[in-house]
């Protein structure tokens, strides 16, 4: 009955199918609070600063799929902080001294900020004066960015490892700046931050655009509709530069992964640039090419007759798999194309007074809401998988690194991962679908509430104590503004 | 002062403040299947849904200072305890989610009451089996090599008894949180728990002393056991006064909590003073198991400036938010 324990993979392969899993997983989430934190604090602001209920309308909707996702970042997050010990336990201990710190500095800076905020931010209404939710508010988007510096400082060096010494087989720091300011990690943080602002951008779009298109709470969506449009204009261009600057980077640091990406087999002068082609990995070779000539070399090193190194350069074994690499980077940079469309496509309609009721603009708008978290996985494929077979660069082999498990423990938290995050994700869906379906509170209620909101209701000011008085002030508080807040909840 | 010893105390106070506060965040859903009836349960959530997270996040403290300053015992633990860390972290899960889908549900709302029961309570177990795969292993010498057992009979039995003391935790922050029948119901609880949670501290001591000369050494030979001896007078003690607490009809506030977390401190304490200076128990100490210099005094500087800010901003949270919890509380 169990005999097809017996042909199990090895114990290696599983436990790198199973970070890659639980990695990418996780890093959907993240991709989108961290951009969406920053687009609550900027209409809460904007709220402060003008009073117009239709701002604290934005906030109080974006709130909630803000909460979920946030929690189903939180809880596949804690998954990962122990699984470097779990399944690379050799990993964990060669490089530890190194990257250890960098995590510890996450944690202290930036996962603590977060979880001490958000419940101000979340539950806080009737509990804080405006002012301080507002700071509670900025401070969570303050805590993503913090993570996502030193989780992406962690996690270039292992692309181009710096200011370490190797003793004993361990790796030893020498100097915290050149680890933490590694070559790649500038373009990294700033080309992820500018994912995630762009993911959350596109996914706050489409929501909008999806109400234009129903012709429901049309008010609202204007603002959050027009408000992220020029997010995507501004941002997806940028995005493509610091694009560039990276790829240009990795040519630098790494350039077996570049020739991956580019599908180029044999170090070439005036190599032609690979629109697409089904790399063969064993004959060394692609088919179907279809190409520009010389353009490769012109975009890497502005010179038309520039050499590029192929694959070649190093041996079979140290090359990564290169078809994965090569289409996930063609989906990165498409999905890219298209953003920008998106974007100068809302230029051109808003300048003909169209933006609201184009309605080809407003289902592509729809269609585009998971590009972002698309693209941005795609990204991570491009760079986590081309810069095997190494875990660190060159200096560390993945499959060198793993813990000594026995297959079938792994092949059973693999399977259990995939069940669980499979259901989990289905119902994350339904519950984001159902959030949307409910729509905005109205915005009279809204106004009605928030006058009566008492800024004193601060416990740290009124010092009611541990007595009945306070949840009995709360009490009647709530029953009369809940009556007034209908359909707020 | 001895760096090894700074970090091995800083893992200690991180893993206790883990084990209070998540303890009662934990407990809360270990005794929710006994409320009796939809609404309290909500409250019950409800009195934990904006701290949760940050009680959680001490776990990864532990798990991060840990993998900082011991990286091999980092390395090690967890790969030997592979199944019950995975089952506790996907227990833990159930529980996260839980309280993000709850409060949005309607007809599935039965569903995430039992995922927020059974994360909890397995979450704990694993917790407590890990507890007790480490202490019982001391018993024979062993080397880096020899694989940890992690289910014998005492390590289920530590298992149980976590899950007793965080069920205790649990009601006694339901205590201070709720009112009137809820109120009177979790007090009823708690006493029939501090009875089970003394009968499994008990238990769980007299095996270890049985079963690990080493630690059976460091209690009951004099002139050391003089030194030990203030903690299981402390925990009489603490038990004494929660018994008469919890059958005073005043309202007792935040006092029960404080006493548990009072028990729980003295018998961490005293676990400790057992192993030490072993970080895995029997096998390492923690002058052998400590990274470089340049790596630990890099993160002291950080948890130096950051765990006063940390604890001054959380108990800034525990404040807005004191006071009853109220079904109408939420967002």
């Amino acid at each position: 009955m169990f005999e097809f324990l017996t042909s199990l993979p090895d114990s290696s392969f599983l436990s790198r199918i199973q970070f890659a899993f639980t990695v990418s997983y996780h890093i959907m989430f993240p991709t989108i609070t961290i951009g969406l934190s920053l687009y609550i604090a900027f209409m809460e602001g904007m709220w402060l600063k003008t009073q117009k209920a239709v701002y604290l309308q934005q906030v109080k909707f974006w709130m909630k799929p803000f909460a979920v996702t946030f929690g189903m970042g939180v809880v596949s997050g804690v998954v990962l902080s122990y699984e470097f010990g779990t399944n690379f336990s050799e990993f964990s201990e060669i490089v530890g001294p190194v990257l250890a710190p960098l995590l510890a500095y996450e944690v202290l800076t930036a996962f603590f900020l977060e979880a001490g905020f958000l419940g101000i931010m979340l539950f806080g209404w009737n509990r804080v004066s405006p002012r301080v939710h507002f700071i509670a508010t900025c401070t969570v988007a303050i805590g993503t960015v913090f993570s996502s510096f030193w989780i992406l400082a962690a996690n270039s060096w292992m692309h181009t490892p710096a200011g370490y010494e190797i003793v004993d087989g361990v790796f030893h720091p020498t100097s915290w700046i050149e680890v933490i300011f590694n070559p790649s990690f500038p373009y990294r943080l700033s080309h992820m931050l500018l994912a995630t602002c762009l993911s959350a951008s596109l996914l706050i779009a489409g929501i909008h655009a999806y109400y234009l298109l129903k012709k429901k709470h049309i008010e609202f969506a204007k603002v959050g509709f027009s408000t992220a449009m020029t997010a995507v204009l501004i941002l997806a261009p940028i995005q493509i530069i610091v694009g560039d600057f990276h790829g240009l980077n990795v040519a630098e640091h790494q350039p077996v992964k570049l020739a991956a990406m580019e599908g180029i087999w044999k170090t070439e002068k005036g190599a032609d640039l690979r629109l697409f082609a089904i790399p063969d990995q064993e004959n060394e070779t692609n088919h179907y090419e279809i190409t520009i000539p010389k353009a490769a070399s012109l975009i890497i090193t502005h010179d038309l007759n520039g050499e590029i190194a192929g694959l070649d350069q190093v041996s079979a074994k140290d090359r990564p798999p290169v078809s994965v690499v090569f289409f996930s980077f063609r989906i990165m940079l498409g999905l890219g194309g298209l953003m920008l469309l998106l974007g100068i496509a809302g230029l051109i309609a808003r300048k003909k007074n169209r933006l609201y009721d184009f309605r080809p603009l407003l289902k592509f708008s729809v269609l585009m809401i998971p590009a972002g978290v698309i693209a941005t996985l795609a990204g991570w494929y491009v760079v986590e998988v081309g810069r095997q077979p190494w875990l660190v660069q060159g200096l560390v082999r993945t499959t060198e690194v793993v813990s000594p498990l026995p297959a079938q423990q792994v092949a059973f938290t693999l399977a259990l991962f995939v069940t669980v995050y499979s259901i989990l994700f289905f119902t994350y869906l339904y519950f984001m679908r159902k959030l949307v379906l409910k729509g905005p509170a109205d915005i009279h209620s809204l106004a009605e509430v928030e006058q009566d909101l008492p800024a004193t209701l601060n416990p740290a000011q009124v010092d009611v104590g541990y007595t009945q008085e306070m949840s009995d002030y709360i009490d009647t508080h709530n029953q009369t503004t809940h009556l007034a807040g209908k359909g707020e909840k | 002062m001895d760096i090894a010893l700074v970090y091995l105390l800083l893992i200690g106070f991180g893993i206790l403040v883990y084990v209070l506060l998540d303890g009662f965040s934990l407990g809360v859903g270990i005794i929710s299947p006994l409320l009796n009836n939809p609404e309290d349960k909500g409250i019950a959530m409800k009195s934990l849904a904006h701290l949760w997270d940050s009680n959680q996040t001490w776990l990864v403290f532990g798990g991060v200072v840990l993998f900082v300053a011991f990286p091999v015992v980092y390395a090690h633990v967890l790969s030997n305890l592979y199944i019950p860390i995975i089952l506790m972290l996907i227990a833990l899960i159930f529980r996260g989610v839980a309280f993000e889908f709850r409060f949005k549900a309607d007809s599935s709302r039965k569903w995430w009451d039992i995922s927020f029961a059974i994360g909890c309570t397995l979450a704990t177990f694993c917790q407590g089996l890990i507890l007790g795969a480490l202490v019982g292993d001391m018993s024979s010498p062993k080397t880096m090599d020899d694989p940890v057992q992690w289910l014998t009979p005492f390590s289920i039995h530590t298992g149980i008894a976590l899950v007793v003391g965080y069920a205790l935790l649990g009601a006694c922050w339901l205590i201070r949180k709720t009112e009137n029948g809820l109120q009177q119901r979790v007090k009823e609880l708690a006493k029939v728990l501090l009875v089970a949670m003394l009968f499994f501290m008990a238990m769980v001591s007299v095996e270890m002393l049985l079963e690990q000369p080493k630690i059976a050494e460091r209690w009951l030979d004099w002139p050391t056991s003089l030194w030990l001896a203030p903690m299981p007078i402390l925990t009489v003690y603490f038990a004494y006064k929660l018994w008469s607490l919890l059958n005073d009809n005043k309202e007792p506030g935040l006092k029960p909590l404080a006493y548990v977390m009072g028990l729980f401190s003295t018998a961490f304490a005293g676990l400790v003073a057992g192993i030490f200076p072993y970080i895995i128990p029997g096998r390492l100490t923690i002058w052998e198991a400590i990274a470089p210099d340049k790596s630990v005094y890099f993160t002291l500087v950080g948890i130096l400036i950051f765990i006063p800010i940390i604890i001054a901003y959380n108990v800034y949270n525990y404040k807005t938010f004191s006071g009853k919890t109220s079904i109408k509380d939420g967002y």
